[in-house]
């Protein structure tokens, strides 16, 4: 036996897990329409690569990933493309986003298959490009590319593989009935999983309360060599130990199987140690072995509103509200639909949002089970939550904190290593939201990082453009100069050379490091400059003008890059500034549209942030090749 | 479908601040059968008044602050406040002592910090210091346990302690119906052994005082039930029960006349343990973390031995709560817990 190791705090809520594990994994009905989300991963969305009115079969491409962190999207089931359009989509905020909407013919025809059962004779790379062509994402939580993850950095070698079947939220069901009755499955996703990272030990953590799940997983394994898979012994153990939650939590699971602690802001790969999930383990067989992309996802559907709980192999992109039917959905009598677990999942506000690649389960409890929040009383700083919290954090300060803004305190008592699991505010006597306040927090500390971000870049830009226009002062007076001296020596077949002259001795005088790419720059503008005042002199239309103008400017872009990207990044804060404007009023009137407004806001941050990534980049390469 | 937009946790373990001051009250129950046992009615008249009056000034003062009122009082926390200083008052107070002091604690030490959860002291011992403060004779008058009064017939039945409460009738003035406390009698004391000044004085009892001691057992019986429950960690009681230990252990000085008494008088003599189960505890105005707690638990059993030895007063527990609730703050900042994933070197 492994020696295992406790985590700090943690709570029992109670399970409810048998009531899904009645019947066997039931295979859902193939809908009439499927809502396939173009981002249901971290990273970049999928681009579509399909035409509305194209016929798709199952497993087909639909979206490809272009992105360095994306993953491709697949056809769950045969049909034709009815929409590319925004759907409501699963998600805490209840944004929409871009969906593939695919009108099943109900043939479930699959596109032609490569079956490769003997994966051994592949490379890692093979299979990593298999993992990646498949939309492989983790499934258990936010849903990271597989592929990425599993290859890693080059500098930090895992010597660790976990296997993560702790499943520790109430009521769900999928990995313990995968692992139930795909035992043999998971074991050759393992196997593919060793031969891609060949660690030195392979630990698979289940809790105690699915000791039929760790027995079957045991014999599963027995059956196979892993040590086959690489050039050193692997070390197979399936390690049970207490439940209690949120082991299940990554760097929780890690620290019962390990001992370890994954550094605050840090990776497990950075202590040696990568993690993945029973469903992920299965997905990657199907795709090795099979062929099978992502597109279909064992989801657990219970709560006493439905009068079916059940696990269902559904395919990817079916309405929630087209599997709870099939569950006996009782409308009347629930209280609130969740999307995952009573601890960490979210409410949806809508019941036609799709199945994707995370969603775990769906929960319809009813109001006895799960009772709406009581108004919140004062904290009573009794502790409870500190007690709970699987991360020592102190909850009741950071509530204190959060209530008065007082964002450097909340640093300082480290709220960024909050897990969000929910225990304090599950323990908390006075049914304070506790996560509501830090989840708030948090966003205002990214925001105000933004803010601070942006103020240091004005100022650096503020100060080169000072610079360049004084110089550009010099240029002029120097060239005046040289342009009278000319004169005197009426000499006026020269005076362009001189010009240049005087214009290049000028730049080698300046600053050496920066010299040519100065001089690009000022060519550039002067070339802008001339083309201004030409278009300027010869035409009045203002059409033409801005036309121009623009062209100058495109010119301009060209040779200092810096300048466009600074631009964009003050666009996007213009049109993020306008934005809040715009919400604040919406809130002051109770406007309708504040949804939208707010969704609109997201997308401006978002830009704002890319934007400014980007200047980031430039700015440290230039910076380096300055250095150079 | 109306659907609810909730974030999580939906679950809920379903115990409430209510149900939490209530398992206080239940557990409160031994100290205080001990004490009407040991001193009579007058302990029992006090809970009732103070528990009227705490409601009375909790709800006005809510109506003025414009709170839901009800709401507020099933939090149950007033009466928590009112039960804690009726029995720190000596049995027999007179009601207008108790209002007094429920005014102190409920208005002047809660609701104009703005309410639970924001006062930054022990409301129970505000009101009980300002009263000792007021009204220094009234309030260090304990009655002799009633196995020691010489008259048993004088002991008044629940209705005349209620009457002498209401100063309807007068408290009996027989010699001996009040006492000097063992602790009183241990400071003041500077010529006798401590042997001799037991044998002198009858209210010394087994241990640390007739009666005291079945009083300081009932509320270490509650203290360990609330524990049992986990409605606090053992950091704060243990830690103080501790530096009383240790203080009184060195300055028990053999049991010579300068002598403080010993470790067992401390332990189980005056407030000691109903300050450190159901005083100290008070999670609002304590240190957060339980290092932090562990730090005030000790200092607050320091203070209190410090003041018995050397101070000037009765008891010593209110002091010390009320001057280690000042240092709470500067406590919680410098015994931050430290979080997963702060302890491991390599840093990304
Ligand atoms: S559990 Fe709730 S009431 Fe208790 S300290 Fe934490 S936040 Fe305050
Ligand atoms: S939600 Fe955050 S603060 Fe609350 S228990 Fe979990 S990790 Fe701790």
């Amino acid at each position: 036996m492994r020696k295992i190791w406790d985590i700090h705090g943690g709570v029992h809520p109670n399970e409810n897990k048998t009531q899904s594990l009645g019947e066997p994994i039931v295979l859902s009905a193939i809908p009439p329409y499927l809502y396939v989300p173009l981002s249901q991963h971290i990273g970049a969305p999928a681009q579509p690569i399909v035409k509305i009115g194209d016929n798709v079969l199952k497993g087909q491409t639909i979206a490809s990933a272009n992105a360095a962190i994306s993953v491709p999207v697949h056809a769950p089931s045969s049909g034709i493309i009815f929409a590319i359009e925004n759907k409501s989509v699963p998600h805490p905020s209840g944004i929409d986003d871009m969906c593939i909407v695919i009108k099943t013919d109900g043939l479930d025809q699959w596109r032609e298959r490569n079956t490769n059962k003997d994966f051994s004779q592949l490379s890692g790379d093979e299979l990593l490009s298999i993992i990646r062509n498949a939309g492989i994402a983790g499934m258990g939580g936010a849903g990271f590319p597989t592929a990425i993850k599993l290859k890693g950095k080059n500098n930090k070698p895992i010597d660790t593989l976990i296997i993560n079947g702790t499943e520790c939220e109430p009521y769900i069901t999928a990995d313990h009935s995968l692992m139930l009755e795909n035992a043999d499955d998971i074991a050759m996703g393992l196997a593919i999983l060793a031969k891609i990272i060949k660690p030195k030990t392979i630990l698979f953590g289940i809790e105690d309360n699915k000791m039929d799940a760790v027995n079957g997983i045991e014999v599963a394994l027995e059956k196979i060599d892993f040590s086959a898979y690489s050039d050193h012994a692997i070390d197979v153990e399936v390690v049970s130990f207490p439940t209690k939650y949120p082991s299940g939590g990554e760097k929780q699971l890690i620290q019962i199987l390990t001992g370890k602690q994954v550094p605050s802001h840090g990776l497990p790969a950075d202590i040696g140690i990568v993690c993945h999930n029973i469903g992920t383990a299965v997905a990657i067989q199907d795709a090795v072995c099979l062929d099978h992309p992502l597109i279909s996802r064992v989801t657990t559907v219970t709560g006493e509103a439905v009068s079916q709980p059940r696990n269902y192999h559904v395919l990817i992109g079916t309405p929630v509200s087209f599997l709870l039917e099939q569950s006996q959905y009782r409308a009347d009598v629930s209280n609130r639909l969740i999307m995952g677990g009573p601890m960490m999942g979210f409410a949806l506000n809508d019941a036609s949002v799709p199945i994707i690649k995370t969603s775990n389960c769906v929960l319809a409890p009813t109001e006895t089970e799960l009772p709406s929040p009581p108004p919140a009383q004062a904290c009573i700083r009794c502790g409870m939550c500190a007690e709970a919290c699987p991360a020592s954090l102190l909850p009741q300060q950071l509530y204190w904190f959060s209530q008065g803004k007082e964002l450097e305190k909340l640093e300082q008592h480290n709220i960024a290593d909050c897990i969000e699991c929910g225990a304090c505010s599950y323990v908390c006597p006075s049914n304070i939201p506790l996560v509501q306040y830090y989840r708030a927090s948090k966003t205002d500390i990214k925001q105000r990082e933004v803010d601070h971000h942006n103020a240091e870049l004005a100022k650096r830009r503020f100060d080169t453009r000072q610079d360049r226009l004084l110089r550009l002062e010099q240029e002029k007076i120097a060239a005046k100069e040289a342009r009278q001296t000319a004169r005197k020596n009426s000499n006026k077949t020269d005076k362009h050379v001189s010009l240049t002259s005087t214009a290049s001795n000028d730049s080698a005088a300046s600053s050496k490091s920066t010299e040519d790419r100065d001089a690009t720059i000022k060519a550039a503008i002067k070339r802008a400059q001339e083309k201004k005042s030409a278009s300027a002199a010869t035409n009045e239309d203002p059409v033409a003008r801005a036309q121009a103008k623009r062209e100058a400017q495109l010119e301009q872009d060209q040779a200092d890059p810096e300048a466009k990207l600074t631009r964009a990044v003050e666009n996007a804060q213009q049109r993020l500034e306008k934005l809040h404007i715009k919400f604040s009023e919406a809130k002051k009137n109770n406007d309708k549209n504040i949804t939208i407004i707010e969704t609109g806001l997201e997308k401006a941050q978002a830009k704002l942030i890319s934007s400014q990534q980007a200047l980031d980049d430039h700015q440290k390469i230039s910076f380096t090749n300055d250095k150079a | 479908m109306a659907l609810m937009r909730v974030t999580s946790p939906h679950a809920h373990n379903r115990q409430t601040t209510g149900q939490v001051m209530q398992l206080v009250l239940l557990a409160t129950l031994p100290g205080v059968l001990a004490l009407t046992f040991a001193f009579g009615w007058g302990t029992l008249v006090n809970i009732l008044l103070a528990v009227i009056f705490a409601i009375a000034l909790e709800a006005s003062a809510l109506k003025l602050r414009k709170r839901p009122i009800k709401f507020y009082l099933n939090d149950y926390t007033a009466i928590v406040t009112a039960v804690l200083l009726a029995i720190a008052l000596p049995p027999y107070s007179s009601w207008w002592i108790i209002l007094v002091g429920i005014f102190f604690s409920i208005i002047v030490a809660k609701q104009l910090y703005g309410g639970l959860g924001y006062n930054p002291f022990n409301p129970a011992m505000v009101g009980y210091v300002a009263l000792l403060i007021s009204f220094p004779v009234a309030m260090t008058s304990w009655p002799a346990p009633i196995y020691l009064t010489p008259d048993e017939l004088s002991i008044p039945n629940p209705i005349n302690a209620l009457l002498i409460a209401l100063t309807i009738i007068e408290q009996p003035i027989i010699d001996g119906f009040t006492m000097a406390t063992p602790l009183d009698l241990v400071r003041q004391n500077d010529a006798l052994m401590i042997e001799d000044l037991i044998n002198e004085y009858p209210q010394f009892g087994r241990w640390s005082g007739y009666g005291w001691e079945w009083v300081n057992l009932g509320f270490l019986v509650g203290g360990i039930f609330l524990l049992q429950r986990k409605i606090f960690t053992w950091h704060t009681p243990v830690s103080m029960l501790l530096a009383i230990l240790i203080m009184s252990a060195l300055f028990y000085d053999g049991g010579s006349s300068a002598s403080a008494g010993s470790p067992l008088f401390h332990l189980l003599g005056g407030a000691t343990m109903f300050g450190a189960w159901f005083i100290a505890t008070d999670p609002v105005s304590s240190a957060a973390s339980n290092k932090g707690r562990v730090i005030y638990g000790a200092g607050i059993g320091l203070l209190t031995f410090i003041i018995r030895k050397w101070g000037n007063y009765p008891d010593a527990v209110a002091f010390a709560v009320l001057l280690m609730n000042f240092s709470a703050p500067l406590i919680d900042h410098y015994t931050q817990t430290k979080p997963y994933g702060h302890n491991t070197q390599k840093k990304s």
